[in-house]
Order: structure tokens, then C-alpha cells, then sequence
């Protein structure tokens, strides 16, 4: 990692600044969003709520890197991130982010133990991997093990369930060991109890280890769990509820 | 590495990808064997004219040809000697070569060509195409007494093809001369009795009845018109004005020959459907040539001469042309000997190189000694440059035509690939999401062609090799199952397909092959590495 330009001790583990985000179709502009400003600390818990279409899924995809804002800053640990070769890009979603989405987006060819081992096997040449393979196959089986896979191991997604096939993609974007969770509604096709199991599982990685994360839902009560919950309104950060 | 991974877990769930890498398959097999085949019968056909042509053809552009061949042949030897193996001078002509077949006369347009019978055999594989095993060891223009074979000395079968040069010979000949003998004896019987005498009757059909069928398919339906139900004409002999008869005595046909002669076997033959060879006529029997004088202006005259060998090349355009002579005979028959001085002319002379020489050097040598007005000098090659360069031709239109298969396999692959680019839009988009970067997303797709081409052209290999290899029992089996002949050696006069595999050529199929189908997965590889990351996971 080079140098951050601006690190200091207050330095944000993820900010946006003053982002924007338009999608044209044909003659209508929308502008989804209009300056967004959002800022995660470090170990920070932040939910994000906001109507449907309001722009989280969004947010959250320009933060983690997926899509190119069309204004505004990203920044992570105070370095700015939106601007860098898309080489450098696919590293830094490789090593530093994790993501979550409500649709689990696992491979449906690989089984439970290679989902969790892809970001691995993305990153390390063919040599290499030979190398740490072992170690890499521990780490992944420790994980689906803590979340309470260990019988699964060699399951397709497709015989897992919705909780099952979730905390398989949870352990996926845990493998890499990264700075900043990004979760787009992971509980959101979950019935309540599974979901609750979700929560339960970051809110436990945000304390023991100090996992930064940023939770998008429009669960209030799940939004209720986060340290701190941030509204988007009419492609602004509206209301922010700092947690009691 | 997920590469590899990826390309492995997709290959074993797409098997409707190998339905692209079967028809590269079909199509590397194919070109294998048409080369392989195409080869081993371009090899066939110039070893064959090698053999009948001699390295260097040293001629005269006029029929009447040049004068004195011995001290020719002394200035050949001054100019290139030492990479000359042997020389022998030839007299070619156009003639007209006609003989009797029951009562039919039959006549053949042939060249009609003078050797040298002590020195052509050095100088082209003459001998070995000939008949009489003795005849293959040193040629002689004497009618041998029997013993041809009946088997074709070039080919592996085992079974008699040609039965009828079992009595091939002199033994031939006295039992024609004693059938015609008899023959005419009963014409004059009927002739002068105006009817039929019963015990030279008898004799006659006794005799007939004895003979030997020679040409077992024809008995049935020439019996038929000999009987002497109408009066058949005696046998007209065209030439008879024409040829004076030898003066002070005549000759006993039993005992005697004429000056011998060695056609080409498909003047004298045919192949029937059963793979027997079926003769018109045999070493024995006399036949007449008519051919130009080398006087000016030329004239005709004709002379009866007695077949004594066969030659067959296997090329039927020469088997089917040649007539070989005595060059002796030929020259004083046609006049080209001096009256005065005794030096005789030649049309051409043959000229063997040492192994290894360099043809078209030695051509060069000899064409700056002698002037071009007056000789033409040519390789083999040169002779037979259309030929080759035909066939040449007709293999590289067969392989831009055969490689289209290999091209077509490859729009296959190009419309499987889009179609697994666009089913797999959603995982594209989640290992986008997971840090692969573009180019290693187009190299799973340009990794899965590469395996496919592979795998397509290794299975074409094995399957052309296999088939090349093992072709003339695969032709058997298919003459087999359907009854229908598949390659009929009465057309190509060799009994197995020739094939020669030329690893270079299957180098070039193969690597053209994997080249295709890594060049028809760029473009999908491209769309896929240019997707959306958004876009693509949002995809259903
Ligand atoms: N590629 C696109 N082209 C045009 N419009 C788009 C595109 N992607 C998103 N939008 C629009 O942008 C808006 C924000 O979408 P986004 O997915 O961020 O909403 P969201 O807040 O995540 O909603 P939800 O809670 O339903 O997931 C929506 O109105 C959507 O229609
Ligand atoms: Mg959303």
C-alpha cells in the first residue's frame, strides 16, 4: 500500500465527498445522487436506510469500487480511491473491501469451501496458490466453521438455504481479511430468525475484531443494531441518527 | 488460478461446447487423411514418372532427330561427366499399333519408342515394370519360352490376377499357329468341296475345344459367331499390300518371331470387375505398327512385329501409350541410318544423374554446350510441370476448402462462447466484484478456447492417424458392408491407398486449428472482460 496522503489519526476508514451519480436513459436525466457526503470511522457501524430506489445500493457500489462516481470522492483511510487504474481497483476490492449482497451471488459451479476461497484464488497466481493452498483451504474452513458450516463444506449453493448460502458470502468477503465490509441488504431475502443470525454475525465481527462495516437495509429494527444510521432522501444524506 | 479452476468447472458443465470441439475434430481428421492420401499419391504418380522418365531428356526437336548419338553422348560426358550416372539414346515416333482379336481387328494410337535393350534399364526403372522375371534381370526382345507371372510382381496379392500369361510365350504361339493352321485348312476344304469335310471338322473343333481359354469372360460369346453357320470371311489382313513379304524364303511362325516388341499392358488389357486382368492379345502373338519414316516428307509404312513382354508403370497414360522396340530395328526401319556412313540417328537421349546431383545445374550446363534452336534439354520435373503443378494446386484448393470446416467449427465456438458469456453475466459480474481483473476474466474465455482447440485437434490427430494408418482396411470393411468397390485398382493400378503423413503439414493443421479456436474466443472473452461490474450483477 502506498503512503495515504492525508492519513491522520482522525482520518475516516471510508468517506464520500460531495458524490454524484446520474443514470441516463434517453432524453431524462436521473440524478440519484446529488452530493452525497458519508463518512465511516474507523471500526465504525453504520447503517444505511432509505426508501426503495433512493440510492443505497448505489451509494454502496461506488464505494466499494464497482461502479465510477460522476462527481465527488471516494476516499479510503483518507487516500482517494475513485481515481485509481482499474488495475489498482480490482486490488484494492480484492484486498480491502468485502462485499455482501442480498442475492448472495455465489458461483453456482464451485462449492461452499471454493466460494469462500475465489478472492484467493483471484489473487495468487497458479504457483503461488500451490504454495498456500493448505493454509488458504484452513482459513476457509475455520470461517464456514464459525458461522456454523462445517457439515457444508462441499455443498453446491444450490442445496443450501437463503441463511446458509448468506454466510457462505459473508465468509467469502471475510477470507481476504479486509478493512471495510460493505453488506447491501444481506438479510433482505432472509426470513427473520435467519437474518437475525446475520446481524448478530457482524455485530460480533464489528466488536471482537473491529471490522469497519457498512450495513445497507430498510429494516429499522435492523438498523437499530448499527452504531450509527444514516438516511438517504432525495440523493442527500438526510437525517443522521448517531447510535445511543 | 481461478482461471484454471473456472475453465475446468464450466467445461464439465457445458458439454454442449464439445459439440464445437467435435467438429474441429472431424476437421483436423479430415485434413490429415486428404493430405496424407493427396501425398502419398502425388509421391505415387512422380516416383512412377521418375521411374519411366530418366533424370534428363536430351532431344531433337524434329521426328527425323540428330545425327550420331555416340559423340552426343561424348559431349554430354565432356560438359557434366561427373554427375552422370549413364545415358542411353531413344527414338520416339507416333505410330499406329493394330491387332487381330478373333476376327476384329483392333488399333491403338501409341508411341512408339526405339531403346537401347543393353543400356535403358541404367538409366530408368524400366526393368522392374516388365513381366518375364528374366526380362526384369536384363531385357531381352526374344520370346521368352513361358514363365510370366501370373501374379503381379508389384503388388502384394496373392491370388493370380493374371491368368491368362501362365501360357504366355512361345508356347502361345505354336498353339495359335496350329489353330490358324487348322483354320485355314478348313476354309480351303470348304472351298473347294463347297461343303463342310466332317474329319477336318472334327479336328478343327477338337482342337479348339483343347485350347486353353485365354480369355475365359469372352469364351461364351465368341463361340457363337466362329461356328461356321454362315461362312465367316478369312481373316483380312489390312496390311498386306502395305508390308512386302520377306523375300527368298518364308518364315515358320511356329519357330521364328518377328522383330520383338514390349507394349504397354493397358494396350493389350483390361481389368475386369473381379480384379482379374483380362488380355486381348499375349507375349507370343503378332501384331502391326504403322509409323511415319524419317525421310521428307514422312511416309507411312507399317511392319509386323511379335509382342514378347508387357510393361506396365501403373501410370495408365503410359501404359496404355508405350510400345518398346529394338532401337536397331526402329532406326533402319524408319531410315534414320546413314546409307553411306552407317551413323545412325536418335530422337532424344536419357540421361540418368548420379544420386544427389543437381538436376537443374547439369540441365543448365548441357543447355549453355549445345544451342537451343537445335536441342531441347528438360528435367523430369520440367516434362511433368503442368502434372505436378496441378496436383500441387488441387491440394492447396483442398486445404483452404477443408480448413473452412476447421474455420466453420470455429463460428461455432464464437456463438457457444457468446452464449456462456451472456448465462454467465451474473458470476462475471460477482468475480469482477471480487477483484478479477478484465484481463483475467477474458483469459478464462481465451484459456476455455485454448483447451477446446487442444483437445479438439489432439482428438482430430489421433482419429486422422488412426484412419490414415489403417485406411486400406477401413476401405475393405466398407467394400464389405455396402458390396461397392471404394478405390478400384483397375483405375489406379495400385492395389493399396498410398499415404504418406508429412509431420510438418500436421503441424500446420494442428496449429491452425488451435489458432482458430483461440481467435474465435477473443471476441466473447472481449465482451465478457468489458462488462459492468453493476450491470452484470444486476443481470437475472
Ligand atoms: N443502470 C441504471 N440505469 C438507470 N437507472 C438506474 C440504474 N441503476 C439504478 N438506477 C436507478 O437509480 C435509483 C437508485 O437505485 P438503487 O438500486 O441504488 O436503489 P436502492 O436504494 O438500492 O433501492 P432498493 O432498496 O430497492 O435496493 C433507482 O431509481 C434505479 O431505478
Ligand atoms: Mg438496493
Amino acid at each position: 500500500m502506498n503512503e495515504p496522503l492525508l492519513r491522520t489519526d482522525t482520518a475516516a476508514m471510508l468517506e464520500t465527498r460531495q458524490v454524484l451519480k446520474r443514470y441516463k436513459s434517453g432524453s431524462t436525466t436521473l440524478e440519484v445522487l446529488r452530493g452525497v457526503d458519508f463518512r465511516l470511522p474507523q471500526g465504525g457501524f453504520t447503517a444505511v436506510v432509505g426508501q426503495s430506489g433512493s440510492g443505497k445500493s448505489t451509494l454502496l457500489h461506488l464505494m466499494g469500487l464497482l461502479d465510477a462516481p460522476d462527481g465527488g470522492e471516494v476516499l479510503l483511510e483518507g487516500r482517494r480511491i475513485d481515481n485509481l487504474s482499474a488495475v489498482e481497483r480490482d486490488r484494492l476490492r480484492n484486498t480491502a473491501i468485502g462485499m455482501v449482497f442480498q442475492a448472495y451471488h455465489l458461483l453456482p459451479e464451485l462449492t461452499a469451501v471454493e466460494n469462500v476461497l475465489t478472492p484467493l484464488l483471484i489473487r495468487h497466481s497458479i504457483w503461488n496458490w500451490f504454495t498456500r493452498r493448505r493454509q488458504a483451504r484452513l482459513e476457509a474452513e475455520e470461517l464456514l466453521d464459525r458461522f456454523g458450516l462445517a457439515g457444508r463444506l462441499h455443498h453446491r449453493p444450490r442445496q443450501l438455504s437463503g441463511g446458509e448460502m448468506q454466510r457462505v458470502a459473508i465468509a467469502r468477503a471475510l477470507i481476504t481479511q479486509p478493512r471495510v465490509l460493505l453488506a447491501d441488504e444481506p438479510t433482505g431475502n432472509l426470513d427473520e430468525e435467519s437474518g437475525a443470525g446475520i446481524i448478530e454475525a457482524l455485530d460480533e465481527l464489528n466488536r471482537d475484531r473491529g471490522l469497519s462495516i457498512v450495513l445497507v437495509t430498510h429494516d429499522a429494527g435492523i438498523a437499530r443494531q448499527a452504531r450509527s444510521i444514516v438516511r438517504l432522501t432525495a440523493g442527500r444524506v438526510e437525517t443522521v441518527a448517531p447510535a445511543a | 488460478m481461478y482461471k484454471l479452476l473456472l475453465c475446468w468447472r464450466y467445461l464439465r458443465t457445458r458439454w454442449i461446447a464439445l459439440a464445437s470441439v467435435i467438429s474441429v475434430t472431424l476437421g483436423v481428421a479430415t485434413m490429415i487423411v486428404v493430405n496424407a492420401v493427396m501425398a502419398g499419391f502425388a509421391n505415387e504418380m512422380q516416383t512412377r514418372i521418375h521411374g519411366i522418365l530418366s533424370d534428363l531428356v536430351f532431344e531433337s526437336h524434329s521426328l527425323s532427330g540428330f545425327q550420331d548419338p555416340v559423340w552426343h553422348m561424348e559431349e554430354i560426358e565432356r560438359a557434366a561427366g561427373d554427375q552422370i550416372a549413364g545415358m542411353t539414346p531413344t527414338v520416339a515416333v507416333p505410330a499406329m499399333l493394330s491387332f487381330q482379336v478373333r476376327n476384329q481387328w483392333v488399333t491403338r494410337q501409341v508411341m512408339f519408342i526405339g531403346i537401347d535393350p543393353a543400356t535403358h534399364a541404367q538409366v530408368s526403372d524400366f526393368g522392374q515394370y516388365l513381366q518375364h522375371p528374366a526380362n526384369r534381370q536384363q531385357l531381352s526382345f526374344d520370346l521368352r519360352e513361358g514363365g510370366y507371372d501370373t501374379i503381379d510382381s508389384q503388388s502384394p496379392t496373392e491370388t493370380p490376377t493374371r491368368p491368362a500369361l501362365e501360357h504366355a510365350g512361345w508356347p502361345h504361339r505354336r498353339m495359335r499357329v496350329e489353330r490358324e493352321r487348322l483354320w485355314k485348312e478348313r476354309m480351303e476344304a470348304q472351298a473347294d468341296q463347297a461343303g463342310p469335310t466332317r474329319p477336318v471338322d472334327q479336328q478343327v473343333e477338337a482342337v479348339l475345344a483343347a485350347t486353353p481359354a485365354d480369355e475365359p469372360a469372352n469364351n461364351n460369346s465368341e463361340t457363337a459367331p466362329t461356328e461356321p453357320a454362315t461362312p465367316a470371311l478369312p481373316p483380312q489382313n489390312p496390311f498386306q499390300a502395305a508390308r512386302p513379304e520377306p523375300q527368298g524364303r518364308t518364315m515358320d511362325p511356329a519357330r521364328e518371331q518377328f522383330t520383338g516388341i514390349v507394349p504397354g499392358i493397358g494396350l493389350a488389357s483390361f481389368r475386369n470387375r473381379e480384379g482379374i486382368d483380362q488380355f486381348l492379345t499375349l507375349p507370343g502373338d503378332d501384331v502391326k505398327i504403322t509409323f511415319p519414316t524419317a525421310g521428307t516428307p514422312p511416309k507411312a509404312v507399317s511392319d509386323t512385329f511379335t509382342i514378347v513382354d508387357f510393361y506396365e508403370s501403373k501410370m495408365s497414360e503410359y501404359d496404355s501409350n508405350f510400345v518398346f522396340v529394338p532401337i536397331n530395328a526402329l532406326q533402319r526401319m524408319r531410315g534414320m541410318i546413314d546409307p553411306q556412313t552407317g551413323i545412325p540417328s536418335v530422337n532424344s537421349i536419357q540421361i540418368r544423374l548420379k544420386p544427389g546431383a543437381n538436376l537443374n545445374e547439369v540441365r543448365d550446363k548441357l543447355r549453355q554446350v549445345f544451342p537451343a534452336d537445335l536441342y531441347a534439354i528438360a528435367t523430369w520435373r520440367d516434362k511433368q510441370g503442368p502434372l505436378l503443378s496441378a496436383v500441387d494446386m488441387e491440394m492447396a484448393v483442398l486445404n483452404i476448402l477443408l480448413f473452412l470446416i476447421i474455420a466453420v467449427a470455429g463460428f461455432g465456438i464464437l456463438a457457444i462462447f457468446f452464449m456462456i458469456v451472456v448465462e454467465k453475466t451474473r458470476d462475471i459480474g460477482i468475480l469482477k466484484a471480487l477483484g478479477a481483473t478484465a484481463a483475467g476474466i477474458a483469459g478464462i474465455f481465451l484459456g476455455y478456447g485454448l483447451f477446446l482447440g487442444l483437445v479438439g485437434a489432439g482428438a482430430g490427430l489421433a482419429l486422422g492417424l488412426g484412419i490414415t494408418w489403417n485406411i486400406n482396411q477401413i476401405r475393405q470393411a466398407v467394400e464389405w458392408c455396402t458390396g461397392a468397390r471404394v478405390f478400384d485398382p483397375s483405375i489406379y493400378y495400385f492395389f493399396q491407398i498410398p499415404t504418406i503423413v508429412n509431420p510438418a503439414t500436421v503441424g500446420w493443421i494442428i496449429v491452425g486449428a488451435v489458432l482458430i479456436a483461440i481467435g474465435s474466443s477473443v471476441l466473447p472473452a472481449v465482451r465478457a472482460a468489458r462488462l459492468h461490474a453493476v450491470e452484470a450483477l444486476r443481470h437475472e
